[in-house]
């Protein structure tokens, strides 16, 4: 039941992983490639915490929390560099 | 009773992602597809770490998901904020079908203040509205 659920649930991160890149690749400026990376780390998360349960390594939880923590420096960091004119677009 | 509970957990938290990904693929501006991507994934993260401190059942790893759910659910909103506000000011084009931008047409990108709207009140014409702005 659980090995099974794991799997759709891997197939499905694995689905949404695709269409944030997809958004990733083709965003049109610099802040909608910042939106699909930070949903990207989300998914990581997800599926870091799904690795956890399959297989019982509790220890990876805190791999979860280092990415979480890395992508919101990162989003900061990428919001001042846009804010302060880093890469016209427009 | 507990295997069921975390794959119910696990399948509606990447039910969300799914939907945040389809969001911020089909959806037409950066406001809307922050709409799509802040609150959706992460929920999704947060039911994926529910299940896992179900899974587990042990007090240390409950506490250690508990502080990745309450550490994302502090740090999405001020990435989103930082990040619209970013957007915003470097002049993003928004959806043509949008309907309303009230911060446009009464905040100085460049000065970084905001007019009420009231400040040409009392005025006999009060049509100009750039005509005594008050700077900060």
């Amino acid at each position: 039941m659980l090995s099974v659920s794991i799997n759709v649930v891997y197939f499905m991160l694995s689905l949404a992983l695709l269409f944030a890149f997809i958004r990733l690749t083709r965003g049109p400026s610099l802040p909608d490639r910042v939106v699909a990376l930070e949903l990207i780390t989300s998914i990581v998360v997800g599926y870091v915490g799904v690795h956890a349960i399959e297989t019982g390594v509790a220890s990876l939880l805190d791999v979860a929390i280092v990415i979480a923590l890395t992508a919101f420096l990162a989003a900061i960091g990428f919001a001042r560099f846009v804010e302060r004119g880093g890469v016209k677009d427009e | 009773m507990s295997e069921l509970l975390v794959s119910f957990l696990l399948i509606l938290g990447a039910a969300f992602m799914v939907l945040a990904s389809i969001g911020v693929l089909r959806l037409p501006d950066l406001p809307t597809r922050m709409h799509a991507t802040t609150k959706a994934g992460a929920l999704g993260a947060m039911l994926i770490m529910a299940s896992a401190a179900f899974h587990f059942g042990d007090s240390t790893v409950a506490a250690r998901a508990i502080a990745i759910v309450v550490f994302i659910f502090l740090t999405a909103p001020i990435a989103a904020h930082v990040i619209g506000r970013a957007g915003y000011f470097t002049g993003i084009e928004l959806w043509e079908g949008t309907v309303k931008d009230e911060l446009r047409e009464r905040y100085d990108t460049h000065l970084h203040t905001l007019e009420s709207g009231l400040e040409n009140q009392d005025k006999p014409d009060g049509s100009s509205k750039e005509s005594d702005r008050i700077d900060s």
